[in-house]
């Protein structure tokens, strides 16, 4: 693979181009899933190609292809320089890039145990043993479980001289039970929606999980919502579980921090940000308890946006977004650093594959644990409980949004006195964050993986992750009608 | 004759199979399935009056299918080399051997089951053949349409080919080739916006500078939004707003979805559900739809009635569903295994005769809706969406578009929505970015509940 990026490399390094990269990835997928006690989805895949991304004329042009062949490899070079120069028709200003120095390294993510090392047998078995937990629970109508691994090989080469590789091993798994009874459809997921818990991790993590320990309590709980009462609405301090608090944070804060969408890039599609430039290091985002930062480091921790280098070869880095409550950061690329007089990019650089162009992407955007015990956070008179995400939807300029979750409780001094079905809160996101009063400590703290967010046209789905403890909100709005 | 050349070929596509087969012969196993397809997309994307991502991406994949003592699984690689293929089946063959057996799985579709889909004619080698140049041309021109309004353009327009075919052993062999041409425009004023988005087989049905003025006019006569307070008004919904809307409940028509009682439809088969005037079918062969007129195991697509006059009446089949529940398949299924089935993918709302100049003009108030974003499902059996206005939100009172209003946020059953429907447009080809494109109506519906106004 580092030939064929060399080679892709000098093939693009035609006259006339001010700057190149290659990006070669050979992608392994495995996708294993159990419905209502059978096999649903037993699939492995495999792909390999090279992305060409070339600056000529001022201009960026991008061009892949799965034919390495050097036939293959001079028809997307020129392919890619061929569309920089058709896109100087609509130039307004020259694209600039923020310096980075040449880098040459190797980088595998760590791992226990390699997830492709077991036997299918095996792997299938354990989602069998939860659906068989799952179904003891005669109220469950459907019970469905997945298992998803995947190991990404990129090598990444510029005309600045670097060559970078790297080896990425994800693991995920996770399930959902579904009780549909009078009309009534309740769904209860565990270890979160969306397949799960996803991180840069192997085998170890299912280990972790203990995944088939609290299939029968999740059973337990989704026939139980039938009978629990609708979550009152009105204006309630509101205590959510990290994981819904995980997705909070992608979108009320990872996506208004991408300076593209900021400068206007994604403004026909994913929408632009409430976070306009002369709100850096100004907006009070948040209270005093609340800071947040975007890592792509391994030593945040095993994230779907971990890695040692971005994909424009920038180092991968910590940016405080979030300072004791104030505004302090964007998500940059080279081309956004500069054009904001930024001197550096912050790394978060990001493909979905060989054949889609980087774009800024969350990497880890993570609220830091704060100082108070979980008793603490659970401590108020009255609040509501809400665990795992079931519905999200934020405003293009992710300001206003309505999340539901799963399930709640009713919490009276400090204890869970019932259940509640549908619960569901909205808001602000700045008088959202303003309004946390207690965020849990770093023992409650978890780096959660979303594998499913969408940017760009043509749409790219990318993985992010997310630390989160468990925290409070003073006077949030609890419920979807138009009447308060 | 060709212009541009084929992505693939039936030829390879053949011997793609013929690999396949002969590495499973091998491993002593028959029964084999191979699922082709190849996309060429080419995207200029443009904000901020000027191109900043222009990308063109070729990408192929062979998937392999193998059946054996009720097993099956799947491998897929990207490459069309034999020994790939023949790797690849190999993989599915180890999968499907440490599988489970599953004893409703169906064997390999017969040609006799699968029938003849019907022809579709979707390929435009003008389309195919559209350059960057082209591209960036028609773009500019849009650049200029909206710049000369004082905004600013940001956008799309791609061009590009896929090729899709499916292969078996027992016989099966159906190909599918396309164009696809797509132009989306946001023109942005100080405090508004406008969007115009067309989608089609054809770059013949793409007209930049219209769409462009489109936008620029709803974004100029947007400007300076008021904020309306909540609560349940009278909408005319555009038909791309149908379209992210409505489209959010065609999963559920799937005997799959409704025995896992995961569909709205569960128990209600049958029932007026939504207004008289509400009629819909799945026809591919609709001269505005796209896509093969074959499913995911290569069977013929049929019709279906999915609603007549407000009654809910079919649903896809599957063949793994109509086996277990003694139907004739439909040609509606995903590649196997699937664990959601089958799904109708060529929607035709019926539309009336009432244009969306006469449903404004007899309108006494009431709101436009240009745009639907981030639509999300709150409860899945009443079909309770939730999800926010966007690019051109107005205020309609005595017959007239009055003023921009602040973008909403509703929480509106679909169920209820299509059972207050007082007037529909003739339908067309609309293309959003929530659900897949279909052909619909613009749509005016009473007591549509906006929960809450954001600030923009």
């Amino acid at each position: 693979m580092r030939d064929t990026a060399h080679n892709a490399l000098e093939t693009a390094l035609r006259p006339g181009v001010e700057y190149a990269d290659v990006r070669v990835v050979d992608l392994r997928e495995r996708t294993l899933g159990t419905k209502n006690g059978k096999p649903s989805q037993v699939a492995e895949s495999e792909s390999l190609g090279l992305g060409v991304r070339v600056l000529a004329e001022g201009c960026w042009g991008f061009a892949a292809t799965d034919d390495l062949s050097k036939a293959g490899m001079e028809r997307a070079a020129a392919q890619a320089v061929a569309i920089a120069r058709s896109s100087a028709l609509a130039r307004v200003e020259p694209v600039r890039l923020a310096p980075v120095d040449a880098y040459q390294a190797a980088w595998m993510s760590p791992y226990l145990i390699d997830p492709f090392s077991l036997s299918v047998d095996t792997q299938l078995g354990l989602l069998l043993s939860i659906d068989a937990e799952l179904r003891r629970n005669s109220g469950i109508t459907l019970a469905e479980a997945s298992l998803s691994l995947r190991r990404e090989h990129q090598v990444f080469a510029s005309s600045i001289g670097s060559l970078i590789e790297q080896t990425r091993t994800y693991t995920g798994a996770g399930y959902e039970a579904y009780s549909f009874r009078d009309g009534d459809l309740q769904k209860r997921s565990y270890p979160n929606s969306f397949g799960g818990q996803h991180q840069l991790k192997g085998w170890e993590l299912i280990n972790e999980l203990r995944l088939v320990e609290n299939a029968a309590r999740i059973a337990d709980e989704a026939v139980a919502l039938h009978d629990a009462p609708p979550c009152p609405q009105g204006r309630f301090d509101l205590i959510l579980d990290s994981s819904q608090l995980a997705l909070q944070i992608h979108e009320s804060i990872g996506h208004p921090i991408e300076l593209d969408r900021v400068l206007g890039s994604e403004a026909n599609y994913a929408g632009m940000s409430f976070l306009t430039l002369d709100q850096l290091d100004h907006l009070r985002y948040g209270s005093e308890i609340v800071n947040a930062v975007c890592d792509a480091r391994l030593e945040h921790g095993p994230g779907l946006g971990t890695f040692a280098f971005d994909d424009e070869g920038v180092p991968a880095q910590c940016t405080r977004i979030i300072d004791s409550g104030r505004f302090t950061g964007y998500m940059t690329s080279r081309e956004t650093a500069a054009a904001i007089g930024q001197a550096r990019s912050n790394g978060t650089m990001r493909a979905a594959s060989w054949s889609r162009l980087p774009l800024i992407r969350m990497t880890n955007v993570s609220l830091l644990p704060g100082p108070h015990s979980l008793d603490e956070v659970f401590g108020a008179d009255h609040a509501i409980y809400m665990e795992t995400n079931k519905s999200w939807s934020i405003d293009d300029k992710r300001y206003q949004f309505q999340f539901g979750c799963e399930i709640a409780w009713e919490i009276r001094g400090g204890k869970r006195v019932r259940m509640l079905k549908n619960p569901i809160y909205s808001g602000i996101t700045t008088e959202f964050w303003n309004a946390c009063t207690a965020i849990a400590d770093r023992c409650h703290w978890t780096l959660w993986g979303v594998p499913n967010c969408g940017k760009g046209q043509p749409e790219q789905v990318i993985g992010t992750g997310h630390g989160a403890s468990p925290a409070r909100f003073r006077g949030i709005r609890i419920g979807a009608g138009s009447g308060e | 004759m060709s212009q541009t050349a084929e992505l693939v070929s039936e030829r390879q596509c053949r011997e793609a199979l013929d690999a396949a087969i002969g590495a499973a012969r091998g491993s002593g196993v028959a029964e084999v399935e191979v699922l082709i397809g190849a996309e060429r997309e080419a995207l200029t994307r443009f904000a901020n009056n000027t191109i900043h991502q222009n990308v063109e991406a070729i990408e192929h994949h062979v998937s392999v299918r193998v059946i054996t003592d009720q097993r099956t699984a799947r491998a897929t690689t990207s490459s069309f080399d034999q020994g790939a293929i023949a790797r690849a089946t190999t993989q599915a063959i180890a999968l499907a051997r440490a599988s489970a057996p599953d004893p409703g799985l169906c064997p390999l579709l017969e040609p006799s089951e699968a029938g003849t889909p019907p022809a579709v004619n979707r390929f435009d080698e003008a389309t195919a053949a559209a350059t960057p140049h082209s591209r960036a041309e028609a773009v500019q021109r849009a650049i200029d349409a909206v710049r000369s309004a004082g905004q600013t353009a940001a956008g799309i327009y791609s061009n590009g080919e896929s090729f899709e075919a499916i292969l078996n052993s027992a016989g099966v062999a159906a190909f599918h080739r396309q164009t696809s041409a797509v132009f989306s425009i946001t023109a942005l004023a100080e405090d508004s916006s406008g969007w115009a988005k067309v989608s089609s087989t054809s770059s013949k049905d793409v007209d930049a500078e219209f769409l462009a003025r489109q936008a620029a006019d709803k974004a100029r006569r947007s400007r300076h939004p008021r904020e309306i307070p909540p609560g349940r008004y009278t909408v005319i919904l555009s038909p791309a707003a149908v379209l992210d809307l409505a489209g959010q409940i065609f999963a559920d028509f799937s005997a799959t979805a409704i025995a896992d009682d995961r569909s709205f439809l569960s128990g209600r088969m049958g029932e007026a559900l939504f207004g008289e005037n509400i009629s819909i079918t799945d026809d591919v062969t609709h001269p505005l739809q796209s896509g093969p007129a074959f499913d995911g195991e290569g069977a013929a697509r049929s019709r279906l009635s999915l609603v007549e006059r407000g009654v809910a009446k079919e649903v896809a089949y599957g063949r793994t569903a109509a086996r277990r529940e003694g139907r004739t398949a439909t040609g509606h299924g995903f590649p196997q295994p699937s664990d959601a089935g089958e799904m109708p993918v060529n929607i035709v709302i019926a539309g009336g005769g009432t244009s969306i100049e006469d449903m404004i003009a007899s309108t006494r108030r009431g709101i436009f809706v240009t745009r639907l974003w981030y639509i999300r499902e709150v409860d899945p059996y009443e079909k309770i969406m939730t999800g926010m206005t966007r690019d051109g939100t107005f205020w309609v009172e005595n017959g007239e578009m009055q003023y921009g209003i602040r973008n909403l946020r509703f929480n509106q059953s679909v169920v209820e929505l299509l059972r207050n429907v007082d007037a529909l447009s003739p339908a067309v080809r609309a293309s959003g970015e929530e659900s897949f494109d279909m052909v619909v109506p613009a749509m005016r519906a009473n007591e549509f509940e906006f929960s809450e106004v954001t600030r923009y």
